[in-house]
């Protein structure tokens, strides 16, 4: 049971006159087992959305909850045990000089976990890479590895909600597909709930069931992902998100 | 049988391997690659050698010095380089000068080391916890910094030896204590640009408090830039203990420091220049040997150098 709600969420950066918001009264619920998309365009504030969920954005207002519990300017220790993220680029989100070993060893750890060995080769595993890449360092990853092992470390604490940040865009196009498997794979052996920032309209529709489409840090339109592949969305902006990634028409 | 060749050859793939089986197994190989990349780099090679004859001189000097350091012969004073028995000439009350530099070598390296050890460690510390932290933690631990930065570094020494007495000790604490701001500057110019990063936020994400996400995770990624300005540091850190030994508050008379040797020789310096410089190569070829080393092993520091590309 992990149901993520969001109500009149606000978020901004800044104070007085340089304050920007970047997400304004966002709410929508993503019922436990589900799998929820967020798109629109750069700056539209769905990734600021996912920052303050795990509290690395301190200033918001409004409620968030996840599995029935509000949540405080603080994150409760055991939070990270049921939520975790996977970043947008592979190649910012691994400490350059931590082996693929130090890093999930480390995770563990930090989780209380005893049996740290064995573990890290079932998350190797789990994620489809060879227990010849244990002691590896991320510069000798190729960017699908290192998403790979960027999974293999929020899924170590055994979480039920993964957030992800738009995880195939630093991707080739051919890897993509294989990290989006990979992530459906998870989800059914997991029973996973996931919450997906994308701007890729087809990776959303692969993936999601239902998607809310955001404009300048506002939700304009809920939507199922059957609704959307039928191109009948009732908010202007979405149908412009959707004509847009038809691709390129030529006028007249 | 060519036993003893197979087991060779079986040590080395299995420190060269590419798949090691356990951590530790990985830790040797790390350590393995590190040592053929620094043996690869010539120069930094050349200082290890320097370093390590310094140190094995300074472990035997009563054995090698062919004097006593501290005798004084008046009647042999200011001779010249060649001098039968004296190699390297005396100084201006006949001591001979080979002995004392052997001697100094000792007291050189003990600076050197507690100053290395003490600057870079407190400079670090104070660094990364400025920028980790942010906000009035920053502001205050830089403004103390910008403050000790502000006096010339020789005069706070002298500050600080006038306060904490004479002696090699407190000269090497007041050196410290005047060399660790520009550490702290450059450690906390590298927090920065990591802290934002993802992998401080995946590691958050964890749970990790500040203090480890400091020491484990912003410590490594600031070394490399560190030890370059240790090595660099050297040569300026033996000069401050002599300048502070010839204004007689740091190694006092009898001790042959090799920074006060050359305060000494100074005198002479026109008639009897080998008495200055003497010492003064020692000092040179020392810190010589440090940047060349230090700039090697920062080469071997950065796993992202280095063998696969």
């Amino acid at each position: 049971m992990s149901e993520i709600v969001l109500d009149r969420l606000n978020v901004w950066f800044g104070e007085g006159a340089d304050r920007v918001d970047a997400v304004k009264g966002a709410s929508f619920t993503v019922p436990s087992g589900a799998s929820f998309g967020l798109v629109g365009e750069s700056g539209s504030g769905k990734s600021t959305i996912l920052r303050a969920l795990v509290g690395l954005v301190p200033t918001w207002s409004g409620r968030m909850k996840v599995d029935g519990v509000a949540l405080g300017r603080k994150r409760p220790r055991g939070f990270y045990r049921d939520v975790q993220m996977v970043f947008q680029d592979p190649y910012a989100s691994l400490h350059p000089r931590h082996s693929v070993d130090a890093m999930l060893s480390e995770t563990l750890k930090l989780h209380g976990f005893r049996d740290i060995d064995a573990r890290i080769v079932k998350l190797l595993d789990d994620v489809g890479l060879g227990p010849q890449f244990r002691f590896r360092y991320p510069h000798q990853l190729s960017g699908g590895q290192r998403q790979r092992v960027a999974i293999a470390r929020a899924l170590a604490p055994e979480p039920s909600v993964l957030l992800l940040d738009e995880p195939t865009s630093a991707l080739d196009v051919s890897v993509q597909a294989e990290v989006l498997n990979l992530l459906t794979d998870l989800r059914a052996a997991r029973g996973l709930t996931y919450l997906m920032v994308s701007h890729n309209l087809a990776v959303v529709s692969h993936m999601c069931e239902e998607v809310a489409v955001m404009q300048n840090g506002e939700i304009v339109e809920v939507m199922s992902v059957e609704d959307m592949r039928a191109m009948a969305p009732s908010h202007p902006y979405t149908s412009r998100l959707l004509e847009a990634s038809m691709g390129y028409r030529p006028a007249g | 049988m060519s036993r003893t060749s197979q087991d060779r050859q079986t040590w080395r793939q299995w420190l060269l391997t590419d798949t090691p089986t356990s951590r530790a197994h990985a830790r040797a190989v790390a350590a393995y690659n590190g040592w053929l990349r620094l043996r690869a780099n010539h120069m930094a090679m050349l200082g290890l050698y320097i370093l390590l004859a310094l140190l094995l001189v300074a472990l035997l000097a009563p054995w090698l010095a062919p004097h006593d350091p501290l005798a004084q012969d008046l009647a042999n004073r200011l001779q010249p380089l060649g001098t039968p028995g004296h190699p390297l000439g005396t100084d201006s009350l006949g001591r001979d000068i080979l002995s004392r530099m052997i001697y100094g070598a000792r007291i050189t390296l003990y600076i050197v080391t507690l100053v290395a050890l003490i600057a870079p460690i407190v400079g670090l510390l104070v660094g990364t916890v400025a920028g980790y932290a942010g906000g009035w933690t920053d502001a205050i631990l830089m403004r103390v910094t910008d403050i000790f930065l502000a006096f010339p570094r020789l005069v706070l020494a002298l500050a600080f030896v006038a306060a904490l007495g004479t002696g090699i000790e407190n000269a090497v604490l007041a050196i410290s204590i005047t060399a660790w701001p520009p550490y702290a500057r450059i450690a906390r110019a590298e927090t920065l640009t990591f802290r934002n990063s993802d992998f401080i936020a995946a590691i958050r994400l964890q749970g990790a408090r500040p203090l480890r996400i400091i020491t484990r995770h912003i410590w490594p990624l600031c070394l490399s830039s560190l030890i370059i300005r240790v090595t660099l540091d050297m040569a300026g850190i033996i000069l401050a203990a002599a300048g502070l030994g010839f204004l007689g508050l740091g190694a006092q008379p009898p001790s042959p420091e090799w920074g006060a040797m050359v305060a000494e020789g100074r005198k002479f310096i026109l008639d009897h220049w080998w008495v200055s410089t003497m010492p003064g190569l020692a000092i040179f070829t020392v810190s010589l040997a440090f940047n060349l080393l230090g700039d090697g092993m920062r080469d071997v520091l950065d796993p992202r150098e280095g063998k696969s590309g």
